[in-house]
Formats: structure tokens, sequence, C-alpha cells
């Protein structure tokens, strides 16, 4: 059984159009895909494609114009409380109490999530432990960095044990060492068997993290698969080179076809390519993405 | 304690938290405005004028009282609006399993407490001064009853408006009126006609006249009682129904 089931989902917004009318703007388009149990799955796409108003609809915070979410046999139309105890959302922005201090924001959720007593506190421990935030705990949350903020918003999402985590752009805005940080959480998380769904615009971070990676692209499905695949469809090595104003690349099965094609370049096409500015190199992410869409916009 | 209960209580767990670290701050502050009111027009101006039988500051302390509580209890839920619009920090109780109408009970009952707390400090600065009033029980519902009212226009308000500017505009365009209008500080038979029959069908109207009633020990009408209970249930239902769109 599957973890999240979306079925054709679409939600549309009203909006102005640029002649003032008002009209009918379509943020996510028939998006249909499955997630298993215990995997890191990610979405990924540029700003705008429509990760944040997918997140939002299986999050239960945005009603699906048309289309239908389930979690196992619960459905988002009629199961909603139960639903909501089963999964931890990490939005994008950090939307903490800010009248409170770190400890008393977790202690809310827990509330929230009606933990007893004792085991709201050992929660609690357990997380800004896990999280080393435990010595900020009666701090007020204005005071922490942005890198403690993003891990206090994974620690305050698990209190209550959910099943299934939503991280909305988890690392957005952070420094390279924090953002090895929370992978380091996210994949322990996931070892741990919690099915983990995130969206990013860092193709690096659903290369590295995701077992599987939806591509979204003006609010549709482009493809899904794991990133080992998008590459070796794509070809597992890439020349890339200057042409003229352009960056060219051409994708190779093997290192060594790949060597061949740079070795024959120079005999037809010697007025164009310089030969210092030919790389060949392994095929990532970024290059499936980009075939996929036909689009660098917003990477 | 139940479900809905402890859902309640969480709620309101978190106003008391931020209401006791910000106490004394909080009672000093409130104490100004009503200070300024009774020691201008009670102590001061009044000090000339006869109303009735009574002075002027015998008739201005319930009127004082209705308007406090009132501006208290709508400006206790003034932060929902910056939880929802700009801090998102509303989300958390949106994606919460808990009990929609949680929310607004207890951010209502916080509301209240926080409206008691001020009309205790008016009743004891009056109390030293060496005016007494009336305090019986109804009198003490009277006050709940103007304090969740406005709790909940404040909800309302907070649920359904979306700029801070906006905001201010319904304390510059609905509050500040009623403030010197509905039977505060002078009768309200006073005023125009027309002007009259707008200001009585207005809640804060029937607080003045029912407090002031009831500190004097005349008799009350209870046509006024039953104008607060449907205005709080109205309110209610409005303010539950506002944060009903936000949540699946």
């Amino acid at each position: 059984m599957s973890a999240i089931d979306i079925e054709h989902i679409t939600r549309e917004f009203t909006h102005r159009t640029a002649e003032g009318k008002m009209g009918r703007k379509t943020a996510v388009n028939d998006l249909t895909f499955r997630v298993a149990p215990g995997e890191i799955f990610g979405l990924l796409g540029p700003n705008g494609a429509g990760k944040t108003t997918t997140i939002r609809m299986l999050t239960m915070q945005l009603h699906p114009t048309s289309g239908s979410i389930s979690y196992g046999r619960l459905s988002t139309d009629h199961d909603t409380v139960a639903i909501k105890k089963l999964i931890g959302i990490v939005p994008q922005h950090v939307n903490f109490d800010q009248d409170l201090t770190v400890g008393e924001n977790m202690e809310l959720h827990a509330r929230l999530h009606h933990l007893g007593r004792s085991e709201r506190r050992a929660r609690i421990e357990e997380l800004l432990d896990f999280v080393e935030l435990r010595e900020v705990v009666n701090d007020g949350v204005r005071r922490l960095s942005g890198g403690m903020k993003r891990r206090l918003l994974i620690a305050r999402a698990l209190i209550h044990r959910p099943q299934v985590l939503f991280l909305d752009e988890p690392t957005v805005a952070l420094d390279p060492q924090v953002r090895r940080r929370i992978w380091q959480l996210i994949r322990h998380l996931a070892r741990e068997g919690v099915t983990v769904f995130l969206t990013t615009h860092y193709i690096e971070e659903a290369e590295l993290l995701c077992d599987r990676v939806a591509m979204l692209s003006q609010g549709k499905l482009v493809d899904l698969d794991t990133p080992q695949a998008y590459c070796e469809r794509l070809g597992a090595f890439t020349v890339e080179w200057q042409q003229g104003e352009e960056r060219s690349y051409r994708f190779f099965p093997s290192r060594h076809e790949a060597r061949d094609f740079v070795a024959h370049m120079g005999e037809a096409d010697e007025a164009e390519v310089a030969s210092d500015d030919v790389h060949v190199r392994r095929t990532n992410l970024e290059d499936a993405f980009i075939e996929l869409t036909g689009s660098r916009k917003g990477l | 304690m139940s479900g809905i209960m402890y859902d309640i209580w969480t709620v309101f767990w978190r106003d008391l938290i931020v209401l006791r670290r910000r106490l004394i701050k909080y009672i000093l502050s409130r104490m100004v405005a009503p200070l300024m009111y009774l020691v201008a027009f009670g102590w001061g101006l009044g000090r000339s004028i006869q109303v009735d039988s009574g002075t002027y500051l015998e008739f201005l302390i319930p009127g004082v009282l209705a308007l406090n509580s009132m501006n208290i209890s709508f400006a206790s839920v003034m932060p929902v609006h910056a939880e929802r619009v700009y801090h998102h920090s509303l989300d958390e109780y949106i994606t919460a399993p808990i009990w929609p109408g949680a929310f607004i009970i207890g951010k209502v009952l916080a509301a209240v407490l926080r409206g008691l707390i001020s009309s205790a400090i008016i009743l004891l600065l009056v109390g030293l001064a060496g005016t007494h009033i009336h305090l019986t029980p109804l009198f003490l519902l009277v006050l709940v009853l103007n304090c969740v009212i406005f709790a909940e226009i404040g909800f309302n308000a907070a649920m359904r408006i979306d700029t801070y500017e906006e905001m201010s505009q319904v304390n510059t365009y609905i509050l500040l009126p009623m403030s010197f209008l509905c039977g505060t500080f002078f009768k309200t038979t006073a005023l125009p006609e027309a002007l009259r029959i707008f200001i009585e069908l207005l809640p804060l109207t029937h607080t003045s006249y029912l407090l002031r009633g009831l500190a004097a020990g005349t008799p009350v009408a209870l046509s006024s009682l039953a104008v607060l209970v449907v205005y709080a249930v109205l309110c209610f239902w409005l303010g539950q129904r506002a944060y009903r769109r936000l949540i699946y």
C-alpha cells in the first residue's frame, strides 16, 4: 500500500489578468503519483512551478479544485483529523509563535497533538537533543539563527511521531554546512521508517537525498524517476562545451563514447570550438531537468 | 479533561503564558487610558456636574468600565491577525487535529481574562478614591459578556481583514465612535433621534445601560441583557465560520 496516493489533483486560483479582468490560473495541473512508505520523495521544480501549492494540498491547508488525495485508506475528504495526526509539516517560512520560547513552541505543538505531560516532556528533550538545540530551550525563538530555526521546525514537526513528514524547501537560504546537517537529519528519519516528502529547487539536494524525484514545471508533472535513472536514460556521461554564445551538451552512455566524440570534435567543428573549453563529466540531475523542461530558469 | 476542553485549555494556556510574562507591563499600560478618563472627566471636569441624583463620577465609572473592557478584549485578539497574515503561526492550529471551535473559544476566554483584569484595576482605583459601586454577579456577567462580544468582533476582523492598515481602520471607524457615543460619557437621550436609534442597536450601549443601572442598584432592562447574548452568539457563529474557511 502507498503512503500517499495522489490522483489527478488540480488547483486553480482566481486572479486579475494583465488586462485587469478576473480570470482563472492553474497552479497545479492534473498531478497523479504515489509515494511509497519509508521513501524520501522529492518534488523538484523552479520557483512558481506549483511545489508549495502541491504540498499545501497534501497537508490539507488548501483544497484541490479537483482530484483526490489519500493516505492508505484515509481520504482527505473524510478523514481530516486522522490524517492530521499522521503527518508532520515543516513549512517553507518559519512560523513559530514569536511570543514563546523554543521549549514553549515545542510544548504548544505537543499539546495541540494531545500528548500527555510526561510523554510531552520526554519527547521535547529527546528532539531538542536530536537537533542539538537543548541549550536554547528557554530562549525566545526570535534569537535563533536561520539554521537553528530550520532545525527547530523539523524537531517541532516530529513531536507527535508522524508517519509522513512534509518539508517545503527545508534548506532554502541556508549555508552549506547547515544544509548538510539537515540532510543528515532527514536521512536519519527515513532510516527510522518515516516517509519524507520534500520540495526543493536545489538540484543537488534532490539528487543526493531523494530516492525518487518528481519534476514539476508550470504546474505539470514532467517526469518521475530515481535520480540515477534520470541520468542513465539521458546518458551517464556529458560532453559540455561553449559554442558561440551558448553552452552545448551531448550525452553518452559511456565515458569512452564521450571521449571519442570529443576527439572527433576538432575535425568537425575546428573553427568554433576551443579544445580547452570541452569538458567530459558525469551527467547530473540538472542536465536531466533541463532536457525535460527545456529551461534553466529558476534553478 | 475531555478532548474539546483540553483543546480550549491549550489555546488559553498559550495566551496565559504570554500574559504572565508581561503582567506588570500589561497592568501599567492598561491603567493609563481609564485613569485619564476618570481624572479628566470625573474628578476634573465632572466635579461640577450633577447627573440625576448622583455625581458625574458615579455616572462615568460604568461607562469607562464598558469602553475599557471593550478596548482591552478587542485588542487582546488583535495579535491573531499578525499570526494569520504575517507570522503564519496560525498554521500550527489550522493543521492540528483539534476541534475548530476550541481556537476561538480559547482566544475569547483569554481576552475576557485580560478585560476583567483591567476592569478590576479600575474598580480598585475608584474604590481607593472613595467611590463605591454595587458589584453583583449580574454586574460581572455583563462585563464578561461585553468582553466576549468585542473579543469575537476582534476575532472576526483578524480572520477577515488582510492588512494592518485596514485593521487600524476598525479601531478608527467602529471602536472610537462607540467609545464616545454609546452612553459611556453622557446619556444617549442627548443625541439626535436618528442617531440615538442607531446607537441603541449597538452592544456597548446596552453594556453601559446595564452596568450603570446595576452599579446604582436600580432596576435594569432584561432586554439589554438579551441584546448582549444575541450579539455574543451571532459574533461567535460568524467568527467560527471565518475560521473554518481556513481549515480543511
